[in-house]
């Protein structure tokens, strides 16, 4: 497939919003949170979750051919995993911001709030993956450890960024944050070599025998039937060579997990630190996210083999 | 219940693209709006089209045979690019099964694309909506041409009748009776979308 970038920012930024909702929420959860001025901390780090959210739902708009139609997208939810995601995404926005908002003001309830959130949350990843974890014949993608991969990605980056964000605002997490945060992108790691591993093994289900119905062996495109380009060949074909692709591979594996996780386990977390992991983190995500895409091999391009 | 199809005979078609171009033609005429050509005379020219002839070449030298293979949207009775739209824009029609986007609908994110295995969808660069093949459903349903008008402009244009149009649910059809009498196959069977378009393979020379 050819990666879209709007898709790329999409999934990057959410996955990370969520992971930290998640890393805060669970902070509140332990108890590590006790006096009011932390609460603040709180307050602006759901913010940042909203915004990292809002991000990524504008970039979504620019995968869209006719964007002011982008209502209609909430409509078709009971078979629609996009559909779905398009509901639930816009839904956490709002009770993650009702989070942030009721630690601002000081308002009780925020555990409750704060458990909404996360089934809402947790929900928007399983949304988030299935869109394409659900398409059988994308090999690559139609396996649960593309859930997986999605749920600890997001988790890994936001708690790094969680880490990061009490750097500067309350010194006190720190330490915990960034312990999980390596933790979770080690785990995050595992999981997204089981998926290369996987990947690697596969053996496309489709031919060109059957996709034109002849048994012979042996079997060569002449020609695709026209000399330009076609949709069909710029949305399928990410028209990098093997050396890009294992180039981009080794890349994602070292800035977005193998570096971030040994800065934070043998270096002292300084916001210098902290700060160098999550901007590594950030471009080894998205040059993750662009290898999903691009690795995955749509059966139709056995159609397009060769011009003429 | 009907269900519309295209039946594509591989020992008669000759490659000529006539379908292909009287395809376009039609489609870019009616009222849905033209099938747009994006920098047509450019160096990297694009346009959508529902319909495409490739050419394979089976075996080896000197035993090798030509296939020309026609593929446009085989409007499966599963289809798995319908239940993916988050708009309901992409829809199979009850009354003749053919697979059809509205277009005041769709929004352009392309999934149904994604989930279709054989590539028959294409993104109209103007409009930038999902177009696919309709099975000229403004032609075979306008009750003011004449009976034997009402089929898609591929199968009127087709020099050699390799394209038969038809209902493959009535047993008593002209294309059922040849799926039935000659093996017509369905392309991709792995995946159980049920393609309704079936091609007729290639029969032994004696």
């Amino acid at each position: 497939m050819q990666p879209a970038f709007s898709v790329i920012f999409l999934t990057v930024l959410i996955g990370a919003g969520q992971g930290l909702f998640l890393a805060l929420f669970a902070c509140e959860l332990g108890g590590l949170v006790p006096d009011n001025a932390e609460r603040l901390v709180l307050a602006k780090g759901g913010a940042l979750a909203v915004l990292l959210c809002l991000f990524g739902l504008l970039a979504s708009f620019f995968h869209l051919g006719r964007p002011e139609r982008a209502w209609r997208a909430a409509t078709m939810w009971r078979t629609s995993w996009l559909s779905r995601e398009v509901i639930v995404l816009p839904l956490f926005i709002a009770v993650c911001a009702g989070w942030a908002l009721a630690h601002g003001l000081g308002a009780p309830g925020t555990l409750w709030i704060g458990v909404l959130a996360t089934l809402v949350c947790l929900a928007l990843y399983v949304c988030t993956a299935m869109i394409y974890a659900s398409l059988k014949f994308l090999q690559e993608w139609a396996s649960p450890l593309t859930l997986v991969n999605y749920l600890l990605i997001g988790c890994a980056s936001g708690t790094t960024l969680a880490a990061a964000f009490a750097g500067l605002a309350a010194p006190a997490l720190v330490p915990g944050l960034a312990t999980s945060a390596w933790l979770l992108t080690l785990l995050a790691l595992a999981a997204r070599v089981a998926s290369l591993i996987r990947n690697a093994g596969l053996k496309p289900r489709s031919s060109l025998q059957s996709a034109i119905g002849v048994k012979h062996p042996v079997i060569r495109q002449r020609s695709q039937g026209f000399m330009g380009g076609s949709y069909a060949t710029r949305e399928f074909f990410h028209g990098r060579t093997r050396l890009a692709l294992r180039s981009i591979r080794w890349f994602f594996v070292l800035s977005g997990f193998v570096l971030p996780a040994l800065l934070l386990a043998c270096l002292e977390p300084s916001r210098a630190v902290l700060m160098l992991a999550v901007t590594l983190q950030f471009f080894g995500l998205i040059a993750e996210r662009w290898f999903f895409f691009a690795q995955a091999n749509h059966p139709q391009n056995l159609y397009y083999q060769a011009v003429s | 219940m009907t269900q519309l199809a295209l039946v594509i005979d591989l020992n008669v078609c000759v490659g000529c693209h006539a379908c292909v171009t009287s395809c376009k033609q039609w489609n870019t005429s009616g009222s849905a709006g033209p099938l747009t050509d994006d920098n047509p005379y450019g160096a990297d020219p694009i346009g959508s089209f529902f319909n495409r002839v490739q050419t394979f070449e089976v075996g080896e030298y000197p035993e090798t045979q030509t296939v020309h293979f026609p593929k446009s949207c085989l409007h499966c009775e599963d289809p798995p690019c319908v239940p993916v739209c988050p708009t309901g824009a992409s829809y199979k029609r009850k009354e003749d099964g053919i697979v059809l986007v509205d277009y005041d609908k769709c929004i352009g994110c392309k999934y149904c694309s994604w989930a279709c295995p054989y590539g028959a969808r294409e993104i109209d660069e103007a409009s930038q909506v999902m177009t696919k093949c309709t099975l000229c459903v403004d032609r075979i349903t306008d009750t003011k041409l004449p009976e034997s008008e009402r089929k898609p402009a591929c199968v009127m244009a087709c020099p050699t009748s390799a394209r038969l149009f038809g209902d493959v649910h009535d047993p008593e059809s002209a294309v059922s009776e040849a799926i039935r009498e000659r093996g017509g196959y369905e392309l991709m069977p792995e995946w159980g979308t049920r393609p309704a378009n079936r091609y007729l393979p290639r029969r032994q020379a004696d």
